[in-house]
């Protein structure tokens, strides 16, 4: 399972931005050829992110373009795009399985031979968008995630967009709900105001209690924020050790059933310890010998 | 992009251009140049001295993949790196209705 | 072919330059030991009924009198809004003076009339710390006969009090006076807060001259410098413009890349084990390095710790500090900002102090002695961390040591932040093309796509691998940048020597060879 606590958007049409995208160390970067770049601009964009591709060194972060929707130049950006080897495409205001399923067809076609599948994260940004989600969800083995674009969405129900982000509870719900369905991860929507560190923490804090696997993000000086909230805490590691040594205690003493704190701990207890166990071993932040 | 071909095959050039003065870019201008004047380069940079030889290789280079052989370049450089240099001569020379050998094939 | 000398980072020097005298190789951050008295200025007395009042500058020159072939000092607090430089030398040109030598703590784009005095040698000597504008530029391109001296802050200080800067008349921009000539910065239309580097100035030079636009009743208070080393108080329209002397407010920066580097020097800072009860700080106002400030405050918060000072040229954001409690004291000897001048008017925990109690390294003991940490700029980085800031890429002097080298050499963990890359010009070289501040003082190097750690310093560089820091060998950032950016080509020089690169304690680190046109 990748880490994807952060993915970060980059202007596709800014040299110096694509440029410098991978020291910000994000779980991921997302080269935007869409809201980022203006209509008469699109064009150089496509070229200027395919060189990026091709050369610039993003350390870690997974590699991800934003196309333009099916609707306008999405299969020129995957003809130049693909090619270049991004590790994912992240392709915004899908409505309907179809839509993932022709950009996977454009896809496939696009691969050069030998190279690495290039895999989908759908953005889901409209009312029609979220009533598909689960349809949407497991469309494709290319797809490995659905993202939130809570201000499209908003903006479509005429609704008011919050800090504490009441109006987007159920959008939230169905794109969580379809991405567990499905097997893939659920990736929230940007907090879209930089200088409010506090309510970025509260609105990342919520998203993980929620099950989002990361959050989207429009400013780098989210990122190191982001990371802290999504990480597994102390306790929370502390936590799983426990369970995974109770499991231990109870096969070595024959007995099937294993207990913590007077509670049984069952198969979903013990996929969220080794989660997190994993977690923290990728991290660096799992106890020394374990 | 469309191309607008004469019918010898060979591309009508216009005057074009692709990129930005930001800090980072290259604002690379294409004007047709008279018939057998050869691909030109007009280059401006602050970092003429470590890199002017650089950019002006990378400039032809990009340039020799594409059906135009009567050109002026004229690039005004704020530091862009090679791959940022490729992208906006590519850009520049496509917008100018040049066809990259690759199409052409 | 002249004799020369390789000094101890690997620079060739003559052995004598003309216009500047034999060349002390510089042998090591700390291989000098004085043995000297200091300098004595001519000793003064006032009767009663004595005045110091003066009706103009012209007064001052014929009483001194200001001669052919003298030293005239002046102080840059008043920054790129000073009048006093301009007005001093009009008047020095106006009387016919020529082969004078101009030392003046730092240069700024303001003192452009200076170039006009050098050209029609009325000014033949100079004497500074930092230069920018149009005075390096004319410096660069040879217009002197004999080499500037570029010295540091604290070396400026040194060489006044032993007797190598030997000041005939310093000229001091008073922000506030009182007519028996008592002077402090934090009044006035032109206030500027510290008053620091004048106060060698003040004690070491034959004749005092104070310049104030804004006369108090005596006695002024507070007294940043006392009547007993003040000749002549002359009183004029105006001796800035406050809109050059402090801006408003010093923002942090929002350049997610600066950012990102100064995020990371706080957390080498962290790492090092300097946040902890009494911590010592300077930092620089500008990019990452006040940035890095930022940080370091979050990380002072969450421990619950108070530091002892804040050194150096300080801000609003090290006045807030202050003010908050995170600091005790601040240690000025420049303020930026009017928040700084604000502060040192009207906190006691906010010190104000001289050049030589900053950084001079010949005295009992000089405060960036007892700094944790300080975090600097760079023009150029080279493999062995000498650093450069008193050229550009294109080999134009665009600045100068200043505090630089003093800093680094105190500091229990000196930290040069930079971005990899500048435009598209790489940070680190094999071999800066002037060196500043020598390698051996320079503890870290943080840049946007890793930390370096100087190989003296195998314990930070454990510390900083344990903490999880982006640690990389010097050579490695080198060569990502060079990947990124591709291998410059050197710019080269003429050969004349323009200007004489002195360290701290007097030895020559490097010389600027005059500016090439490059093809």
């Amino acid at each position: 399972m990748e880490l994807r606590r952060s993915l970060l958007f980059i202007p596709g049409n800014n040299p110096a931005m694509l440029q410098n995208g991978g020291v910000f160390e994000a779980d991921a970067v997302i080269l935007d050829l869409e809201d980022a770049v203006a209509p008469q601009e699109k064009d150089a964009a496509r070229l200027l992110v395919a060189e990026a591709l091709k050369t610039v060194d993003y350390g870690a972060s997974e590699k991800v373009v934003r196309i333009n929707p099916l609707d306008t130049f999405a299969a020129e950006d995957i003809i130049t795009i693909v090619p270049c080897c991004p590790d994912a495409l992240l392709v915004p205001k899908v409505e309907c399985a179809e839509d993932i399923t022709r950009v996977a067809q454009m896809v496939a076609r696009a691969e050069q031979p030998g190279q690495k599948p290039v895999k989908l994260i759908a953005l889901l940004e409209t009312p029609r968008g979220i009533a598909e989600a689960y349809a949407v969800a497991k469309a494709d083995p290319r797809l490995v995630a659905l993202a939130l674009g809570a201000e499209d969405y908003t903006a479509s129900l005429g609704a008011k967009r919050t800090k504490e982000g009441t109006e987007i509870f159920n959008a939230r719900a169905a794109v969580l709900n379809s991405a567990a369905a499905a097997g893939i991860q659920a990736i929230d929507t940007p907090f879209t105001d930089a200088n409010d560190p506090e309510g970025l923490v509260a609105d990342t804090l919520l998203a993980k209690k929620l099950g989002f696997k990361g959050k989207l993000s429009i400013n780098p000086r989210q990122i190191s924020e982001i990371h802290r909230m999504f990480n597994p805490t102390a306790e929370e590691i502390d936590w799983a050790y426990r369970v995974i040594s109770a499991i231990r205690r109870a096969e070595a003493e024959g007995s099937g059933v294993a207990s913590l704190d007077g509670k049984m701990v069952d198969a979903p207890i013990v996929n969220r310890a080794e989660r997190t166990l994993y977690l923290a071993r990728i991290l660096g932040l799992a106890k020394e010998g374990e | 992009m469309s191309n607008s071909q004469t019918m010898s095959g060979i591309p009508d050039l216009r005057s074009a251009q692709a990129g930005t003065l930001e800090s980072g870019d290259i604002m690379i201008a294409v004007v047709p140049g008279a018939p057998g004047s050869g691909i030109a380069v007009q280059l401006e940079s602050i970092v003429r001295a470590q890199y002017g030889k650089a950019i002006e290789a990378t400039i032809r280079l990009t340039t020799a993949q594409y059906s135009a052989s009567d050109i002026l370049i004229k690039a005004v450089d704020r530091g862009a790196l090679d791959c940022t240099i490729r992208a906006r001569v590519m850009a520049a020379l496509c917008r100018a209705g040049a066809v990259s050998a690759k199409e052409g094939i | 072919m002249d004799k020369t000398i390789t000094n101890s980072i690997g620079r060739l020097l003559p052995e004598t330059i003309e216009g500047y005298g034999k060349v002390a190789p510089f042998a090591g951050a700390f291989a000098t030991v004085p043995e000297m008295k200091r300098q004595a200025p001519l000793v003064k007395r006032m009767l009663p009924d004595g005045t110091k009042r003066m009706q103009n500058l012209e007064e001052v020159f014929r009483l001194i009198p200001v001669s052919d072939g003298m030293t005239l000092s002046f102080h840059h607090h008043l920054r790129n809004g000073d009048g006093v430089v301009n007005m001093v030398m009009e008047t020095a040109s106006r009387l016919g003076l020529k082969n004078l030598t101009v030392a003046l703590s730092s240069v700024f784009p303001v003192h452009e009339p200076l170039v006009e005095h050098m050209k029609n040698g009325v000014v033949t000597g100079f004497d500074s710390n930092y230069m920018s504008g149009p005075v390096a530029q004319a410096i660069s391109r040879g217009v002197l006969a004999k080499p500037a001296i570029l010295r540091t802050h604290g070396g400026r200080a040194r060489a006044i009090e032993c007797g190598q800067l030997k000041i005939d008349v310093a000229f001091i921009a008073a922000p506030a006076a009182d007519e028996y000539g008592n002077l402090n910065g934090v009044s006035g239309p032109a206030a500027c807060g510290s008053l620091g580097y004048a106060f060698p100035d003040a004690e070491y030079a034959d004749h005092v001259v104070a310049i104030t636009d804004h006369l108090e009743p005596y006695p002024l208070s507070p007294i940043s410098i006392p009547q007993t080393r003040v000749d002549y108080v002359v009183t004029v329209e105006c001796i800035g413009d406050p809109k050059g002397i402090v801006s408003g407010t010093t923002r942090i920066t929002r350049d997610p890349v600066g950012l990102k580097i100064a995020e990371n020097t706080a957390r080498v800072i962290q790492a090092a084990g300097l946040i902890q009860e009494g911590f010592s700080f300077q930092t620089g106002a500008g990019g990452a390095t006040l940035a890095a400030a930022h940080f370091v405050r979050k990380m002072m918060e969450e421990k619950g710790v108070v530091g002892s000072f804040a050194l150096g040229g300080i801000t609003g954001y090290m006045v807030d500090m202050l003010e908050k409690g995170l600091f005790r004291k601040l240690i000025d000897v420049q303020g930026f900002d009017l928040e700084a001048v604000r502060s040192l008017a009207a906190n006691p925990n906010h010190l104000e102090v001289g050049a030589g109690f900053y950084a001079s390294p010949f005295n009992n003991g000089c405060a960036v002695n007892q700094l944790d940490a300080v975090v600097l700029g760079a023009t150029e980085i080279d493999t062995d961390f000498n650093v450069n800031v008193v050229t550009g890429s294109d080999g134009m002097i665009m600045g100068g040591s200043g505090g630089h080298s003093d800093a680094a050499a105190g500091a229990k963990v000196t930290i040069v932040v930079a971005n990899l890359l500048r435009g598209r010009l790489p940070i680190i070289m094999d071999r800066v093309l002037t060196a500043t501040t020598p390698g051996e003082t320079v503890d870290v190097l943080v840049t946007e796509r890793g930390v370096a750690v100087n190989p003296r310093r195998g314990d930070l560089k454990e510390r900083f691998t344990a903490a999880g820091l982006n640690v990389k060998e010097v050579q490695e950032l080198k060569d990502l940048a060079e990947r990124l950016a591709g291998i410059p080509e050197p710019i080269t020089t003429e050969d004349k020597i323009v200007a004489v690169v002195e360290y701290r304690d007097g030895t020559v680190i490097d010389v600027v060879r005059q500016f090439q046109v490059q093809p």
